[in-house]
């Protein structure tokens, strides 16, 4: 642990931070979120808070504002920004640092940005409200950060809505906002996680860019420790609100000395070689073309095919058509044209026009496994279901499946009773594989079931789908954004890009080069586990400021 | 369920209801006087010889009050029942199937929300002859039209789920999504509408009452007995607080266990609630 010193910009000392929770019919418990985090961030530097879901780095990132979310209370420790306890701080006291010394950028532009004011005015709002510069001064500062920051047109972006450019540009346009008093912080929080990977690689450019050409200092949360190697200098990695490790970047990537940031460096470790023989067709899709009823076309001539027992990945960003085509396949969307076989005999194009063993054999995993399970039914409910409406199974032959199933998932059956509310992440996945398992599917959609998930958690998920279709021979048709997962599991591989094929065939033929114009950018935009990965990527690539 | 996790508030209500609900059931053997009989003066005070004295026809308050308690909290309770189990009923199908049914029966509603409640009940009632069954029927078919918009508003939030596309795709029949999956999901917001509606459904009948088309005299509804006694405010006799107090204290109580079932209810979802 460093001792302060005069470079110190911010230093957090023993923080504790705690909540009050309210379990139904059970007093109210004080919960510690966060016990005995120290860190330090010097001018001018970065640093990285790191962890999983729950793990407090956003409430940790929190306090550098001296704020607690929602019921959330600093109760010890101190947080001194040049020396000064913003935590001793008043009210009055805490206004003039939030948002001109210290500013924040928050996950979700879109939902942060006040849709019925124009960017520019929100941009600069906090500079004019704190009297650091003239309007004339912010609106200049303003026209050089969209500069900076690589915006298309930054003289007249200023004068768009949020709802009139991009997620990649409004979370940069939310960059500008934060840099625009010339704060001495920001933190981050996750900006780019709800972006698409191409678009990522960019923002996080911009960001880079951005804090160097200004000189602030910043706190980066993210969980992706991938995204956070390229950009800061040290690392905390955080757990259950408590300190795992905490050193510089290139020790942390390097030389991990706890356990669980090993786990976390060698994350994407899981793979497989793919199936030597891709030759039998299970699922056929056939020059497919579907659309919705005002003409636009979500898919355009979409061919492939998937062979029993394997695995075909789909990739593409959002709104590149590979959910639509998961919906093309199950009869929620009929196609407008080609055709969907399965087994060598076409599938009516309507789900109503499908009988019961027709539904049984292509079952669906969701990305968001809370909205994919009825909450007010049990686990033993979820799961035992499709049995009873497929094999007509009831009572102690249930009951007896039913454990089966929870066993084949690794939870046991003290689970049976729970309702999903009662279930973390991961195990709310497990239980809706358990449901697609329960149908003896010979093919299961996976709609993106690990982006929703910390990585470690996401892990487990992979191994046990490749478990499962090790032992049921079941084919999976996997969609994703992600090109580690393609590669750790994929025999066959699918790009899309704005409802076309991009390019379809064999992992290693896909993977390899020459590649076309998509595909090239989309795997060079996927973050590696290595210092200095973003700088040698973008001088192979441009910048593709304008589309994003 | 446990015994011990029913809050007092809960209880309270419990009890209040239990209360109504053994006076209109043995009405005739607590009730110290009968329903329509003349015992006295007319607006004699409380206490002495009658509990909460005498109305407007010397016929004494607690008796009637008792008796009552039948006629309101069943036609009342049967109303609003039937009206809920038609309001929700198309509401789902409307909400589940959508396109032209949910546009059909949606317009519908719209139509019949469009003409003023208490002007349509009078011409309908005044028209059709004055049974009991008449009179429960025509204020449950009004009531569900506002059961249907509510109804459909929170069924439609809940059927773009995901877990209703699940059992789509299992091929499970629209009862089933009605039933299973959407109602389950949809009953915090539909109780406390129960509660609401409950309470209008003695208002509308004390209304109807009042225009002369409701309960028939000398039958008792609390309704009704405000109407008659209504007078005797002018001269600061409370004859007619009586049955007023009856009809809010029973609104609190239904409300209090229908806040307490809708708490329960909804920290199923892992959420806290309201609490």
């Amino acid at each position: 642990m460093p001792e302060p010193s005069r470079t110190e910009l911010l230093s957090v000392r023993n923080l504790k931070i705690e909540a009050t929770s309210y379990p139904p019919g059970e007093p109210p418990k004080t919960v510690t979120l966060v016990e005995g985090v120290n860190f330090d961030v010097q001018k001018g530097k970065v640093l990285g808070l790191i962890g999983e879901s729950g793990a407090g780095k956003s409430t940790i990132g929190l306090t550098a504002l001296a704020y607690g979310r929602g019921g959330v209370r600093i109760t010890g420790g101190e947080v001194r920004l040049n020396g000064q306890d913003l935590l001793k701080l008043d009210h009055t006291g805490i206004r003039k640092v939030r948002g001109a010394k210290v500013c924040y950028v928050a996950q979700s532009a879109a939902a942060a940005f006040n849709p019925a004011h124009r960017l520019g005015e929100q941009v600069i709002e906090a500079s004019l409200k704190h009297g650091i510069m003239s309007r004339a001064e912010a609106e200049k500062r303003a026209l050089y950060l969209f500069r900076v920051l690589g915006l298309p047109n930054p003289e007249t972006f200023g004068e768009r809505y949020p709802h009139q450019v991009s997620g990649g540009q409004l979370q940069r346009a939310m960059t500008a906002m934060a840099l625009c008093p010339n704060p001495e912080l920001i933190v981050f929080d996750e900006p780019t996680t709800a972006l698409d990977v191409t678009t990522q690689i960019d923002v996080l450019a911009a960001i880079k860019h951005a804090i160097e050409e200004t000189h602030t200092a910043a706190i980066y949360i993210t969980h992706d420790l991938a995204v956070v190697a390229q950009i800061t200098d040290d690392i905390l990695v955080l757990r259950h609100g408590k300190m795992v490790e905490y050193g510089s970047v290139k020790q942390i990537i390097e030389a991990p000395t706890q356990e669980y940031t090993r786990a976390l460096v060698n994350v994407r470790g899981t793979g497989r070689e793919e199936a030597a023989d891709q030759s039998g067709t299970l699922l056929k899709v056939d020059n497919v073309t579907a659309g919705y009823s005002n003409g636009f076309k979500v898919l355009q001539n979409v061919s492939l095919h998937l062979p029993k027992g394997q695995t075909l990945a789909v990739v593409g960003e959002s709104g590149s058509g590979k959910s639509t085509l998961a919906r093309v396949i199950t009869g929620l969307l009929p196609p407008q044209e080609g055709t969907v076989s399965f087994d060598g005999k076409p599938l009516p194009r309507a789900l109503k026009g499908r009988g019961n063993e027709e539904l049984r054999r292509i079952q669906m995993i969701y990305q968001m496994a809370d909205t994919a399970m009825n909450p007010r039914q049990t686990v033993r409910n979820i799961i035992g279901r499709p049995l009873t409406f497929y094999f007509g199974m009831h009572g102690r032959q249930k009951t007896e499946r039913v454990k089966e199933l929870l066993d084949q998932i690794e939870m046991g059956d003290r689970f049976l009773d729970r309702f999903p509310a009662e279930l973390s992440g991961g195990q709310k996945q497990r239980v809706a594989i358990a449901r697609a398992l329960a149908a003896r599917p010979e093919l299961i959609l996976c709609d993106e079931p690990t982006s929703a998930l910390d990585p470690l958690v996401a892990e487990g998920i992979l191994k046990l789908l490749l478990k499962l279709q090790e032992e049921t021979r079941v084919s999976y048709m996997f969609i994703t954004h992600d090109i580690a997962i393609v590669r750790a599991i994929a025999d066959s591989v699918a790009v899309m890009h704005r409802g076309r094929l991009v390019r379809f065939g064999p992992k290693s033929k896909v993977l390899s080069p020459p590649f076309d114009d998509y595909t090239d950018l989309l795997l060079k935009s996927v973050p590696e586990m290595e210092i200095g990965w973003l700088e040698k990527v973008l001088k192979t690539r441009r910048m593709e400021s304008a589309g994003n | 369920m446990r015994l011990r996790a029913i809050p007092l508030s809960a209880w309270i209500g419990i009890a209040g209801i239990a209360l109504a609900l053994f006076c209109a059931i043995f009405a005739p053997f607590i009730a110290p006087h009968g329903e329509s009989e003349i015992v006295g003066e007319i607006w004699s005070p409380m206490g002495g010889e009658f509990l909460l004295g005498t109305d407007n026809l010397g016929r004494d308050l607690l008796s009637r009050l008792i008796f009552g308690a039948r006629t309101t909290i069943f036609v009342a309770l049967a109303a609003t029942i039937l009206s809920f189990s038609l309001g929700m009923l198309l509401s789902f199908i409307a909400a589940v199937t959508g396109g032209l049914i949910d546009q059909l029966f949606s317009r519908f509603n719209d139509l019949m929300m469009a003409i003023p409640t208490l002007i349509f009940a009078l011409v309908v009632l005044a028209v059709l002859p004055q049974h009991l069954w008449i009179l429960i029927l025509v204020m449950a078919v009004l009531d569900s039209t506002r059961v249907y918009r509510i109804g459909r508003a929170v069924a439609l939030d809940v059927a773009v789920m995901e877990f209703v596309e699940a059992a789509r795709l299992r091929g499970e029949g629209t009862g089933w999504i009605i039933f299973r999956e959407i109602l389950p999901n949809t009953l915090s917001p539909l109780l406390a509408e129960f509660g609401l509606r409950f309470a209008f459904s003695i208002l509308f009948l004390s209304t109807l009452s009042f225009l002369g088309l409701g309960i028939q005299p000398p039958a008792a509804d609390w309704g009704g007995m405000v109407k008659d006694n209504k007078d005797g405010i002018i001269f600061g006799i409370s004859a007619a607080l009586v049955p007023g107090a009856a009809i809010a204290l029973l609104t609190i109580c239904i409300n209090l266990v229908v806040d307490w079932l809708m708490k329960r209810t909804s920290s199923l979802k892992g959420g806290r609630g309201d609490a």
